[in-house]
């Protein structure tokens, strides 16, 4: 466990940034900004809820080439994965999101930022698979996915 | 200001965030996972950091008001029981999580990197989410 002074600032002011991010959105429209809430709910559109979700995903993409303009030491230069472990790691991402109603933005930041019971609970069995899973996958079966 | 304007500047904030955090790189988020081996905290500042604007916002400001500037209310959800289908999707979602190291916003903000396994992974990610709506709806009907 070591980790440069500027890997810890830089964490703190993206964490600051989207904790403005997601209030801007409930104070502005009053809305949870939960990622997975808002992409899953285009599937399928619904008609007259999906202008709004559809801008939030063109806001997300916009910034990601922003940060690769600007700051593409964002992006790894590559992610040593299978093809597998991606297909399975994002299906149960995608169905886990749904059925629990949340991820990391939903539960772990708006959730958590206004002490909801569901999201704290939430947040901790999130956290705890996704430590047991790395457990595994990095010290018993040794390797990445 | 209407709807698509604040949502299209609370994504572009949120990327930025995400990017500038360390979110939207996969080996971090597994590295801050991984606990009994080289644990990196760091990212535990990027939830402590938007969880505290957020509690502020929600404490302070949110009281102020009462309604939002677009809209005519705030859509808080209220719901406070715990139930299978929160637990055992939280932990299915974690398990993708550690797999990968990546969750639904940095997979959606690192799409334009092109890279393949960010493209594997969000696709995947989108198929999970039409599952779980073709197993809600057999749900209901059955």
């Amino acid at each position: 466990m070591n980790v440069p002074t500027s890997d810890l600032l830089a964490a703190l002011a993206g964490g600051l940034t989207i904790g403005v991010a997601t209030s801007f959105m409930l104070i502005f429209s009053g809305r949870i900004a939960g990622i997975s809430g808002i992409i899953g709910g285009l599937i399928p559109p619904q008609s007259g809820d999906s202008d709004w979700r559809l801008t939030f995903l063109l806001g997300l993409l916009v910034g990601g080439f922003a940060l690769r303009l600007v700051y593409p030491a964002a992006f790894p230069a590559e992610i040593p994965a299978s093809t597998l472990g991606l297909v399975v790691a994002g299906l149960l991402v995608g169905f886990g999101t749904r059925l629990g109603n949340g991820c990391t933005s939903g539960h772990g930041v708006c959730g958590i930022g206004r002490t909801s019971r569901r999201s704290l609970v939430a947040t901790m069995v999130f956290l705890a698979t996704g430590m047991i899973t790395v457990y595994f996958t990095h010290h018993v079966f040794g390797g990445a996915a | 200001m209407t709807h698509r304007s604040v949502s299209f500047i609370t994504g572009l904030l949120f990327a930025l965030g995400l990017g500038v955090s360390g979110m939207t790189q996969p080996e971090k988020v597994i590295g801050f996972l991984d606990v009994t081996g080289a644990w990196d905290p760091s990212l535990t500042l990027v939830m402590g950091g938007a969880v505290f604007v957020y509690l502020f916002v929600f404490r302070v400001v949110l009281p102020r008001r009462d309604r939002p500037v677009v809209g005519d209310r705030f859509g808080i959800p209220s719901r406070r029981d715990i139930d299978a289908p929160l637990v055992v999707g939280a932990a299915l979602f974690g398990a993708g999580w550690g797999l990968a190291g990546f969750c639904p916003g940095p997979a959606l903000t690192s799409v334009v990197t092109g890279m393949t396994p960010v493209l594997i992974f969000t696709a995947a990610m989108l198929a999970g989410m039409g599952l779980h709506t073709l197993y809600k709806k057999l749900r209901e009907g059955a």
